[in-house]
């Protein structure tokens, strides 16, 4: 942790995990799903369903739904920007055993039928896990540029991947690989070094027959 | 970086000010270039002193606690014992740290929950002692990196978390950091920067985090207004030449290791201490805060 991160977030209060960080969350949702929401529905679990409401954790978690950054004052009107943008939500506590303290799982979906789950922490200090998308571990924290990528359990993906990236001059930090069963529904969740040379989803979907999805998430800083 | 004792070594080797090895220091472990780290830091600090202007005037109402700056800023027009330095400090700490809790936007140094503390340390110094200094800006920032890595080593060898270890970890770091930027603005040794930290953190080992209702404002507002004068009395001691028998990286490891022995409901949980008084429990009842 770097001294810019110790000295800040600028942030709107009062609490780093539970509003500056629920505000990434939102955030990080939404560029996951890439583009406005229409309807969420938002569990809220642990202390985020006991302290929430007094440290204004559903008008973050709103307001990084509509794009808002934690350091944006109108965060405070999180819930009236929602009803006024048109979107429909709902709140619900969760209790889950084994689930993160301070943890959120919002349901997204839009009227032409697509939907997204998401699950995501507040790790203290504004800094946040994506932990799952659509049921699979991704575990990330999108402070670098992150790309997911879901597809058939087939051989030879990764290596498409990794040749596409490097022909684009791409340097991975990091590299995560799950599956659900052999031959099933499979993700890789890459860290990337820049921004700089932007990756192409559509693009990157072409590079193998078995991909089924490529979600990009620029960089989120603290 | 890990250790202040290697920090003061390292600034020595290069015979560079104490700020110029932070971020030198910082710049070799992120590959952000010293000049990118200082403008940004430099911001930090126009934030931090917007913070604290709009802090002065805001009316926005915490949930609980009642407005305390101003009732500090007009009883030490009339004088006050601890002298107008240390009142200025706690009132913009007081402002600051309720503005958070309203809402405000804050800088979290290092958290949000002590956000107070360094905008009291550093613009009550600035309107005491730093009238006058040549660049102002300029030696604030730098003080600021200062704090900044007393922050970042805390965090590498112990935590900044109250859910982690307590209050000690928050507004005790918060106090460490502030006192380890006042004795660099008064122009101490990188060994007086050193024993403020230690001595500062020494008086608050064993601080729990017991918020009433889960939020942060009761003791946490008063705490910022409060440790101050702790982090200012420390670096005053280390100032004169008086020097911690334990070395400052190792009253943070011991820190670390009183925050581990925290029972959890004394961190952050409000299962405990000032949060289950009968009184926090009316409090809370009388909210609907804690559902």
């Amino acid at each position: 942790m770097p001294v810019w991160d110790i000295i800040g977030p600028v942030m709107i209060g009062p609490s780093s995990s539970h509003t500056a960080g629920a505000v990434r969350i939102g955030r990080i949702v939404r560029l996951c799903w890439g583009g406005e929401v229409q309807n969420a529905n938002i569990y809220m679990r642990g202390s985020f369903a006991t302290t929430g409401e007094g440290h204004g954790t559903d008008r973050a978690l709103l307001a990084g739904l509509l794009g808002y950054a934690p350091d944006d004052p109108e965060v405070r009107d999180g819930r009236e920007l929602a009803q006024r943008s048109g979107m429909k939500f709902n709140f619900y506590e969760e209790d889950l055993e084994g689930a993160h303290p301070n943890s959120v799982r919002i349901e997204i979906w839009n009227d032409g039928g697509r939907r997204m789950d998401a699950t995501a922490a507040s790790l203290g200090g504004g800094a946040v896990s994506l932990q799952k998308l659509d049921g699979f571990e991704v575990d990330v924290s999108c402070l670098l540029p992150v790309i997911i990528i879901m597809n058939r359990d087939v051989h030879g993906v990764v290596g498409a991947v990794t040749t596409y990236l490097s022909s684009h001059g791409i340097n991975i930090a990091t590299m995560k690989l799950h599956r659900d069963s052999r031959g099933g529904l499979a993700t890789m969740v890459l860290e990337l070094d820049s921004n700089e040379s932007a990756v192409v989803p559509e693009e990157m979907k072409t590079v193998h027959d078995a991909i089924v999805r490529v979600i990009s998430i620029p960089g989120v800083a603290l | 970086m890990r250790s202040l004792s290697d920090l003061i070594r390292l600034a020595g080797e290069r015979e560079m000010d104490l700020h110029e090895a932070i971020l030198a220091a910082d710049s070799e472990a992120t590959g952000v270039p010293s000049e990118q780290i200082f403008e940004l830091i430099s911001s930090r600090l126009k934030d931090m002193r917007r913070s604290a202007e709009e802090a002065s005037c805001s009316n926005n109402p915490c949930r609980m606690v009642p407005k305390t700056g101003p009732l500090l800023r007009g009883y030490s027009k009339k004088g006050g014992m601890c002298g107008g330095f240390i009142l200025k400090a706690s009132a913009i700490a007081l402002e600051v740290a309720t503005y958070n809790a309203s809402m405000g936007r804050i800088v979290a140094a290092p958290t949000a929950g002590s956000c107070g503390i360094l905008p009291g340390m550093l613009f009550a110094w600035e309107e005491f002692y730093g009238k006058d200094a040549a660049d102002k800006e300029r030696k604030l920032t730098e003080a600021l990196v200062v704090a900044g890595a007393v922050g970042e080593i805390i965090a590498n060898r112990a935590t900044l978390a109250g859910a982690e270890g307590g209050c000690q970890a928050e507004c005790g770091a918060a106090a460490a950091m502030g006192s380890a930027a006042l004795v660099y603005l008064q122009g101490g040794s990188c060994e007086a920067v050193s024993n403020a930290v230690a001595l500062t953190l020494k008086s608050v080992l064993g601080l729990v985090c017991d918020p009433v209702g889960g939020l942060v404002e009761s003791p946490c507002i008063k705490r910022n207004g409060l440790l101050v004068s702790v982090g200012i009395l420390a670096a005053d001691m280390a100032l004169a030449g008086i020097s911690s028998l334990i070395p400052a990286d190792e009253v943070i490891d011991a820190m670390g290791q009183i925050g581990r022995s925290i029972p959890p409901s004394l961190r952050e949980t409000s299962r405990g201490g000032l949060a289950v008084t009968p009184t926090a429990k009316a409090l809370v009842k009388g909210l609907g805060a804690n559902k």
